[in-house]
């Protein structure tokens, strides 16, 4: 098990392997579906994204409410395949991770080689356990979207796996 | 006559809505188990014990075992001898809303698919409705998640096509799905009927108990046989390869007509939510 702290580095990203086990800590934020599609609508407006995305890595889930007493609601992953179309233009903007399931396009993968990123694969249905691992939750933007604003977490030893690496080598092709 | 009060209705879908959405019915949870005691690969095993373990914290705290607490599907069976005070479908979508709201679970309904404005309460829910003799009335209901429902598929094939049709679609539809459903997957088959109704009965398969085969012995066989090649496929848990893609393959027929084969696959995730009441 590797430990990885967040934000990335070029040089950490560039260390991972696909396979790799990795227990992720430090900060990272969340985006799904709606949250993608209005960066990039606010992008092509000519505005800024809401948090500074350089050497960020980007968590695809939408949790459910916050019980009394609770510091996030269940948080496991979501189908990262929908975010691929909005993916390659926040690369290109530095977006160094994402956090999510399943597999991504081919255009993904060429971006994250271009761009030396890296995305890891948390266990889908797993969202009471995963929640565990998140320690602090903030809304920092677009809170009209209900689960799917943008929260940045603080998370500890969130266990994941390295699925795709910044070389473009793909665990979900070659398996284990 | 016997008589059912609304808010009869109310109470137990909207207790029904909570229960399912922290803890999975033992068929599920048995056939999860077993599957990581067979399971050959050793990421797979420990991604199988990693689901275990949240069933467990998921049941001790009474929280969501998944984000996706779904869209709320229902099948009702209203017996004839039965008078319902006031509007069912008012009362079922009044506990859809109370539940989600009461048990904290995720609102993943948009109120227009192409607006795709949340509705905030996780209301409308997809109510399919059957009439039985009696005076009981049987509500069933599945939190459906779309993480495995996007994956879901539907062809109309030809009769000539048969039951290798059948199966060459089913396994083409599992391995294009690959890791997107949360493997291990339930797979529901509807086969015959028109278009809608190969839906409805895919989607009813998923309903029954895991440990439940088909009544129809050439079905049983049929769910026995993709089973096994589904498992041959290597997707594995999460898609990270492994034996274990799928935990069961649940068929439901319907008789349909003479130019037609349909047939809907509807692919469920681990967390096979299923709960029925009767009142």
């Amino acid at each position: 098990m590797k430990n990885i702290n967040m934000p990335l580095t070029e040089e950490t990203t560039k260390s991972l392997n696909a396979g790799d086990r990795v227990s992720i800590s430090g900060t990272i934020f969340t985006g799904r579906d709606a949250a993608h599609k209005r960066m990039i609508e606010d992008l092509k407006r000519g505005k800024p994204l809401p948090f500074d995305i350089n050497n960020q890595t980007i968590y695809y889930t939408g949790p459910t409410p916050t019980k009394p007493g609770q510091i996030i609601g269940s948080s496991g992953p979501t189908t990262s395949y929908r975010m691929d179309d909005y993916t390659p233009t926040l690369l290109d903007l530095g977006l160094r991770g994402m956090i999510g399931k399943g597999e991504r396009s081919k255009e993904v993968v060429d971006s994250m080689i271009k761009n030396s990123a890296v995305y890891f694969a948390v266990i889908g249905g797993a969202g009471a356990l995963i929640s565990n691992s998140i320690k602090k939750v903030e809304i920092i933007a677009y809170e009209d979207l209900g689960t799917e604003a943008i929260r940045k977490l603080e998370v500890e030893n969130l266990e994941g796996i390295v699925a795709i690496d910044s070389k473009g080598n793909n665990l979900y092709e070659s398996k284990e | 006559m016997r008589h059912i009060k609304f808010e009869v209705i109310v109470e137990k879908v909207s207790e029904m809505c909570k229960k399912i959405n922290y803890e999975l019915s033992s068929d599920v949870i048995n056939s999860i188990k077993l599957s990581r005691d067979k399971e050959k690969s050793e990421l797979g095993k420990s991604i199988l014990e990693s689901l275990i373990e949240n069933i467990d914290i998921a049941k001790e705290k009474q929280v969501p075992i998944c984000q996706d607490t779904g869209m709320a599907v229902f099948f009702v069976e209203i017996g004839q001898d039965l008078v319902i005070a006031g509007n069912l479908k008012d009362a079922i979508n009044e506990g859809v809303r109370k539940g989600y709201e009461e048990g904290y679970l995720r609102k993943s309904v948009v109120g227009d698919p192409l607006i795709r404005k949340n509705t905030d309460d996780n209301t409308p829910a997809v109510i399919h409705y059957d009439f039985v003799s009696g005076d009981r009335l049987k509500i069933k209901f599945a939190p459906k998640g779309f993480g495995s429902e996007n994956m879901s598929r539907l062809k109309m094939l030809k009769p000539s096509d048969g039951v290798e049709g059948v199966k060459k679609f089913v396994l083409e539809t599992v391995k294009r799905a690959g890791s997107n459903p949360c493997p291990p997957i339930v797979v529901g088959v509807g086969i015959g009927g028109t278009m809608d109704k190969a839906s409805e009965i895919s989607k009813l398969a998923l309903f029954r108990s895991l440990d439940k085969s088909s009544d129809k012995t050439h079905i049983k066989e049929l769910e026995d046989e993709l089973l096994i090649e589904i498992n041959k496929l290597g997707i594995g848990p999460q898609g990270l390869g492994g034996t274990t893609t799928a935990l069961a393959v649940k068929i439901e027929t319907f008789p349909t007509h003479i130019a037609g084969l349909p047939v809907a696959v509807n692919i469920n995730c681990h967390a096979a939510r299923h709960i029925e009441v009767i009142i």
